[in-house]
């Protein structure tokens, strides 16, 4: 007995102490101060500001999409390349020109990688810059409005993927194309690709004042794919470089045929002798037609140019200006470090990380340590620019971004993971992984000589069971690692609009200031603005009637109209009357064939409709502007084609 | 006593009083300035907006000029005239005078202004948008507070003088000081 109980004693000692062991870990993993660490990093109070704007492309959804860091919060879709009903964006005769091209208007692009004008090598926060991938075209946004204010249609170019990068004082914003293609565009043989496809390597320039967008020349390269580029930078200012695949020149079974060689080019572009050179009267006018289309904040309206040629320079006829450095595999990224020294080649199918180093490339190019010539460019050797190696860091790296402490963050698809390295030394210094196969990252001016190195962010392909599942499509994402540390700490996951294939950050107090709450009334220069409620009237040109509308707090002037007839062509041009932060007001019409507008305090919009019915018919805000919101409403009597209704229109008394 | 009379000018460079609007909506707050001849946004658009939020409950839109914008300046520059006129001709008991005047003068300004933000803030129209009574069911009045903050639905209004009130003072002051040192000396130059 006195056993059995020494055994059931001893039996509930060692269970208390498995018990309490267990009870230790649980709180370690779960409930420790670790964790409550985390979510304090990414808290951002209600009423309190982030700390960085992210600027996250779209992808497919052709838009930009605008949030906050740390805490992830979406604060606005800027609509730039798609149509966009919300805002009229497309669908209002002020803004249908920007989405015009040589292909007449096309509702949708696929937006790839924002990048914010730059001056001295620093983020300046005045604009940011996309690239729209399938019909080539830059669109330029302004972060005072965050807008987009200017696109730009890229001739000669498909695919235009490796784009659209700056230069460190924003003289250039840079195009390249994905796919080569006949220049000019002909009718040939598929099969005849090699040789005879060319690939643009565009340089747009951009006035340092208002930003306004030129095409300077076009850089007429041998047909390889141009996948990304990025700017020199400090010492290697000047310079631009471009990755290549395809070196191959293939046209068919591309997954195969494209990834033969053994090692494929960053091609780096001496653009200021370019430059020079083309201010000097060199290049050849070529017929082109391409689109531009301006906004002008001052009159609310949009134009459309079409652009009749395009000054193209062939490599060869500016010596010392294009060299191509071998890199292995089919490399996707090509990143310049902050100093200006290293560039990053990513081999998407390598093992390894491949730096070239500028001083050597300067310094191959001296001495002429060349391998050869691919139709005529020389190709410097591959060890002479080489600068070192990252060994085996992971699978399929696509893309490296910097911090301000010397470190390199690189992007692995295919092992999904951020590898932390130093740049010098090539050790990897820490790994986390993605949720899941990412594709770029970002770190605040991680593109330019002064890095904000306190947060990276990554962007991912692929979700899967990471959020609620809303069948078969599920969303993308993006996660927040903190990188103050010597090692990363992944702090948040959130879904992103669209598929985020870069993004471009920037400290808020850049940005934040200098945001406008409103449009001056008095610089509204709208043709058809409408600037008190004693102005407002509708005028009839055949069959064309004009509404000059104003909208305040909570009527619209006028809110009767009569007259109108079916088969006319009816413009509501309103205009904002408020001058207060935040006041919009929407206006739709029944059976119009467009979207509803929203229009800004001071703003004038515009929007058709082609009344097919006779009727007395309603429209109405569309935005909650204010307690008497539902009150904001008005009539619009149609009458037949042929009657004569006489045209008339008020506010606040009976139509006479 | 030269300063006495120089002093209100400050009235022509600087705002009198200052009406400010706060409520949760605007985390910036609606302000008029009140000068002597202008009434004046704090910030872009505020009077425009404060009509905005008035015309709900019926209130008046404020009026781009009112009568006292001509008398109160006039006012102003007759008094500086005779304060000068005092200053080199007068004897220290015209000094007494002149704060007796300016004094009268002043309080009679409030007054109206106290009349002007009755009738703004009482006399509404009967198609007002939104009618709200004290709880005895009198029609509720919105006339900011003269001086102080004071609770009016949403928004907790604020009236206060502001610098131009402030040189107004001190010259009213001043012409006092003037007073009694005048009479101090007077009166030791009679028993020297």
């Amino acid at each position: 007995m006195k056993n059995i109980l020494k055994s059931i004693a001893a039996l509930v000692t060692v269970l208390i102490a498995f018990t309490s062991c267990n009870d230790t870990k649980k709180s370690d993993s779960k409930s420790g101060a670790l964790a409550s660490n985390v979510a304090e990093k990414v808290y951002v109070a209600p009423g309190e500001h982030d700390e960085f704007y992210a600027f996250v492309s779209g992808g497919f959804s052709g838009q930009l999409a605008v949030y906050g860091l740390p805490s992830g919060r979406l604060f606005k879709v800027i609509p730039v390349f798609s149509q966009d009903a919300e805002k009229a964006w497309g669908y209002n005769e002020e803004t249908k020109p920007m989405l015009e091209t040589s292909h007449g208007f096309i509702p949708w692009d696929d937006a790839h990688h924002p990048d914010i004008s730059q001056t001295a090598g620093e983020l300046d926060g005045r604009w940011v810059f996309i690239n729209g991938n399938n019909t080539p075209r830059i669109a330029k946004i302004d972060l005072t409005t965050f807008e987009t204010t200017e696109i730009i249609e890229i001739p000669n170019s498909a695919g235009n993927h490796s784009s659209s990068f700056v230069t460190e004082n924003t003289e250039y914003v840079v195009a390249g194309t994905r796919f080569s293609v006949p220049v000019p565009q002909k009718d040939m043989p598929i099969k005849d690709y090699k040789g005879n496809f060319k690939g643009a390597l565009t340089f747009i320039s951009v006035e340092p004042e208002h930003g306004h967008m030129d095409i300077k020349f076009q850089l007429i390269m041998p047909g390889f794919d141009y996948d990304l580029s990025h700017p020199g930078r400090g010492k290697s200012h000047g310079w631009f470089f471009f990755s290549t695949y395809n070196t191959e020149e293939a046209s068919t079974l591309m997954e195969v045929n494209a990834s033969q060689n053994d090692k494929d080019f960053i091609a780096a572009v001496n653009w200021k002798k370019i430059e020079e050179y083309v201010n000097n009267g060199g290049g050849t006018m070529m017929p082109a037609n391409y689109a531009h289309n301006v906004y002008d904040e001052s009159t609310h309206m949009a134009t459309s140019t079409m652009k009749k040629e395009v000054l193209t320079v062939n490599p060869l006829d500016v010596p010392g200006a294009v060299y191509l450095m071998p890199t292995p595999k089919s490399p996707h990224g090509c990143d310049v470090d902050p100093t200006g020294e290293y560039i990053v080649g990513s081999g998407k199918l390598s093992a390894n990380l491949t730096i070239h180093s500028f001083t050597k490339m300067l310094d191959a190019i001296e001495n002429e340590k060349f391998a050869g010539d691919a139709y005529g460019i020389p190709i410097i050797n591959f060890d002479d620019s080489l600068a070192g190696v990252v060994e085996q860091p992971g699978l399929g790296p696509l893309h490296t971004e910097f911090d301000d402490k010397g470190n390199a963050y690189t992007t692995f698809f295919i092992s999904s993971e951020v590898v932390k390295w130093k740049v010098g030394t090539w050790e990897v210094l820490d790994r986390q992984p993605c949720y899941y196969s990412v594709g770029h990252l970002m770190i605040p001016g991680g593109n330019s000589q002064k890095p904000f190195g306190k947060y990276v962010l990554a962007m991912n392909k692929i979700t899967k069971d990471r959020y609620l599942p809303t069948g078969p499509e599920v969303t993308q994402s993006a996660q927040l690692y903190d990188i103050s540390g010597d090692k990363m700490e992944l702090l948040l996951d959130f879904p992103t609009v669209g598929e985020p294939h870069y993004a471009a950050g920037c400290p808020a107090d850049l940005i934040k200031p200098r945001s406008k709450k409103l449009f001056p009334l008095e610089e509204n220069n709208h043709p058809y603005a409408t600037k008190s409620e004693a102005d407002t009237k509708v005028v009839r040109d055949g069959n064309t009637v004009h509404i000059y509308m104003t909208m305040i707090r909570s009527h619209f002037s006028p809110d009767n109209i009569e007259g109108i007839r079916v088969g006319d062509k009816v413009y509501f041009h309103v205009t904002n009357l408020e001058q207060d932060y935040d006041v919009p007001h929407g206006v739709s019409m029944i059976g119009a064939n467009t979207s509803e507008l929203l229009i800004m305090p001071g703003q004038t919009e515009t929007f058709l409709w082609e009344p097919k019915q006779e009727g007395v018919w309603p429209f109405y805000c569309t935005d909650f502007c204010s307690a008497l919101h539902q009150e904001m409403q008005g009539y619009v009597r149609v009458s037949a084609a042929n009657a004569n209704t006489p045209l008339k229109w008020s506010l606040g008394e009976d139509i006479e | 006593m030269l300063l006495a009379a120089i002093l209100p000018l400050g009235l022509f460079l600087f705002p009198l009083w200052k009406i400010t609007l706060e409520a949760p909506q605007y985390p910036t707050p609606l302000g008029m300035y009140i000068y002597i001849n202008d009434f004046a946004d704090a910030n872009p658009h505020d009077i425009k907006n404060i009509n905005l939020m008035n015309h709900y409950v019926g209130m008046k839109y404020i009026p781009e000029a009112i009568p006292e914008f001509k008398i109160f300046p006039a006012g102003i520059l007759i008094t500086t005239v005779i304060g000068l006129l005092i200053a080199f001709k007068g004897n220290y008991k015209w000094f007494l005078y002149w704060f007796i005047l300016m004094i009268v003068l002043s309080s009679a300004g409030l007054y109206d202004f106290y009349l002007w933000e009755h009738d703004y803030g009482h006399n509404l129209d009967p198609r007002a948008i939104m009618k709200f009574t004290n709880p005895d069911g009198t029609q509720m009045g919105f006339q900011p507070p003269l001086f102080g903050s004071k609770d009016i639905l949403n928004f907790r209004a604020h009236s206060y003088p502001r610098l131009g009130a402030l040189f107004l003072a001190l010259g009213i002051g001043t012409s006092l000081i003037a007073y009694l040192v005048g009479k101090k000396s007077y009166k030791k130059s009679l028993e020297m």
